[in-house]
């Protein structure tokens, strides 16, 4: 909602003066439009401003978006409004750690509030915010439809699981320690199998 | 209760590997060019016979929306499979493409085969992105063992597989949200007529499916349409995964018979309500969009499209969402208030003005600040909302509040009105 600040278009003074994609990505672009018919273009941008986001540290630039535009040779707008519909996409920059928070009533009713202000305490930021030292962003989410493994927080691409104050915090330490992190349930359990005991 | 034998997705919980080797063995690509040679018309016969309803929500016969589709081919079909998981309470589809991604391959296939469609793109959501690299590794070894691609078994059969990714818009769920999305545009529902059966995905012939109903069409083709009906009641045959969340002491996903009792199921799988039994409040049994049962009803309801409809809820996709009396039962719908106003895609007037009205409604009885006409005037536009928009969003923003102020309203005008009185 309005406290989120990853979806606003960055300001001038940070957007970089061009983007282009890396040999790597030109190739998986060239790719990803072989799925799709050839008289819808349009389909390939999706997947594309996804492509520019990961290139460009997690967030999508002007010049992507323009650059999108002209790869698949559609008017810019048609590229400006997939990336305001669409939520996952970030016009603005988010720290190396995007920490994604599930506050919708499934999770809320496990506890995500708790989490929420775990995460604020933690870290020292609210929601919509980029810590100081860039290692950190924090955003609220709706449903992650994770929902019998709630409370759940997404960290850029991986789901952490049935979490509490407690677990969260040490998650974030070995996080800002830089150690192997276990992705999924931070309890006994493999998946969405119901606790023994 | 269903038997150990009668379990289609035996991996649910992962504790197998999800690839190939280990999916053969547990029955998948098993006689499938046999299930094939009996041609089209066979699958959708016996899917038919079978009485298989979507597992996505609404509950239609997925025979009968197969057979919507033109029997002649003059131009491309298309099958799409709707894996864009984002009904709060929802987490069955996740399991199947991270557990079982070859139920749904095998699905995709044969379902798609008897639709005329050489083509499939399966729509997952952008968050998905790890179940994502499982499916497409899986859809990798598929091609690999040339169960995809051209001539598969040898039979003149083509057939290509696609995955899309979402980036994060409920609205897609809905089928011609996400066939419009798949196009490159906005998430925003279509009209209907013309259905997507006659101009769907790139103004061609389409069928939408979930990924559960699509998993669970290889082994009923298998195992026979009887086999099917004899599983569940009447008209809500088979099974069907089931997701207990909330106040449960051992949260979980399980499939089970339709029309097994939601007593039962709390009880047996999930370790029971927080508090016990007799501190259950009130359940949401089929996903956020429903309508909440209180706890009288939660005694006998059987867990089955019927039951739950004639129970004033309905089963949705399955997702129990189980809320004890330490709640705030205003809060728990005031948030989900809040999810469909985010999740509003601001095409038709009566949802995108509506959803954020409800919504600070919602605030303002979370509150106490709303006066008991406001109650009256929260339950009339809900009225006004439902039915007068393009797609079912604006019902479903609409329907958890009904089903709150069905079940407590007495609660809600008690409390506004000791208010008053302390005020006095």
């Amino acid at each position: 909602m309005s406290e989120n600040s990853f979806r606003k278009i960055a300001d001038e003074s940070i957007q970089p003066q061009e983007f282009k994609f890396s040999k790597l990505n030109l190739d998986k672009a060239v790719n990803i439009k072989k799925n799709y018919p050839s008289n819808y273009p349009e389909s390939s941008i999706m997947p594309l401003l996804m492509l520019a986001q990961a290139q460009n540290n997690g967030w999508v630039p002007k010049k992507a978006i323009e650059y999108i535009a002209n790869f698949l040779k559609v008017p810019e707008i048609k590229v400006l409004e997939i990336a305001t519909f669409y939520t996952m996409y970030n016009l603005s920059p988010i720290g190396n750690y995007h920490i994604e928070v599930c506050t919708t009533t499934p999770c809320m009713l496990r506890g995500s509030d708790e989490i929420v202000k775990a995460c604020k305490k933690k870290i020292g930021i609210n929601i919509g915010e980029v810590s100081e030292d860039k290692k950190f962003s924090l955003n609220r989410v709706e449903c992650l439809g994770a929902c019998v493994n709630a409370p759940v927080i997404k960290i850029n691409e991986n789901y952490f699981e049935d979490l509490d104050p407690h677990s969260f915090d040490k998650l974030i330490e070995n996080l800002a320690k830089g150690k192997e992190l276990k992705i999924g349930p931070q309890i006994k359990r493999k998946g969405s199998e119901p606790m023994k005991g | 209760m269903i038997k150990k034998t009668n379990i289609i997705f035996s991996n649910l919980y992962g504790s197998e590997n999800p690839y190939i080797t280990s999916a053969i063995k547990r029955g998948d690509w098993v006689n499938t060019k046999k299930i094939l040679k009996n041609g089209k018309q066979k699958i959708i016969d016996i899917i038919k016979e079978s009485g298989l309803r979507g597992r996505g929500g609404a509950g239609f016969a997925t025979g009968m929306k197969w057979d919507f589709m033109p029997k002649e081919v003059k131009k491309q079909h298309y099958l799409v499979i709707n894996a864009d998981e984002g009904e709060p309470g929802t987490c069955k589809d996740r399991d199947i493409i991270r557990n079982e991604p070859h139920k749904l391959i095998e699905g995709c296939l044969l379902s798609s085969y008897a639709v005329g469609a050489t083509k499939c793109y399966i729509y997952i959501r952008g968050e998905f992105y790890n179940e994502s690299l499982i499916l497409q590794k899986a859809i990798n070894e598929a091609y690999k063992k040339k169960f995809l691609g051209k001539n598969i078994f040898g039979l003149n059969i083509d057939f290509d597989l696609y995955l899309h990714l979402g980036s994060g818009a409920y609205v897609c769920g809905e089928e011609t949200a996400l066939i419009e999305s798949l196009e490159g545009k906005k998430g925003q529902p279509r009209l209907k007529p013309p259905f997507p059966a006659n101009v769907g995905l790139f103004g061609k012939p389409t069928t939408v499916n979930n990924v559960e109903t699509i998993a669970v069409v290889p082994t009923i083709l298998r195992k026979g349409s009887k086999w099917f009906l004899d599983i569940g009641n009447k008209n809500n045959s088979g099974s069907k995964i089931f997701c207990i969340s909330g106040h449960v002491n051992k949260p979980c996903n399980v499939e089970e018979e339709l029309g097994v009792p939601l007593k039962y199921l709390i009880q047996k799988y999930a370790g029971d309500v927080i508090g016990g039994w007799s501190n259950l409040l009130a359940v949401i049994p089929g996903g956020s969009s429903v309508p909440l049962l209180p706890k009288s009803k939660c005694e006998n309801v059987l867990m089955d499209f019927d039951s739950l409809k004639n129970a004033g809820s309905a089963l949705g996709t399955g997702g129990i969402i189980v809320i004890n009396k330490q709640t705030d039962i205003l809060s728990s719908i005031a948030r989900l208030s809040e999810f469909y106003h985010h999740e509003s895609c601001g095409q038709c007037t009566p949802c995108r003005e509506g959803t954020g009205w409800i919504m600070r409604m919602m605030r303002k009885l979370v509150d106490n600040k709303c006066t008991i006409e406001e109650v009256n005037l929260l339950e009339e536009v809900t009225k006004q909302i439902e039915g007068h928009t393009i797609c079912a969003l604006g019902d479903a923003a609409a329907w958890p509040i009904q089903g709150l102020l069905k079940n407590f309203k007495s609660e809600i005008i008690n409390r506004i009105s000791s208010k008053k009185k302390n005020v006095a």
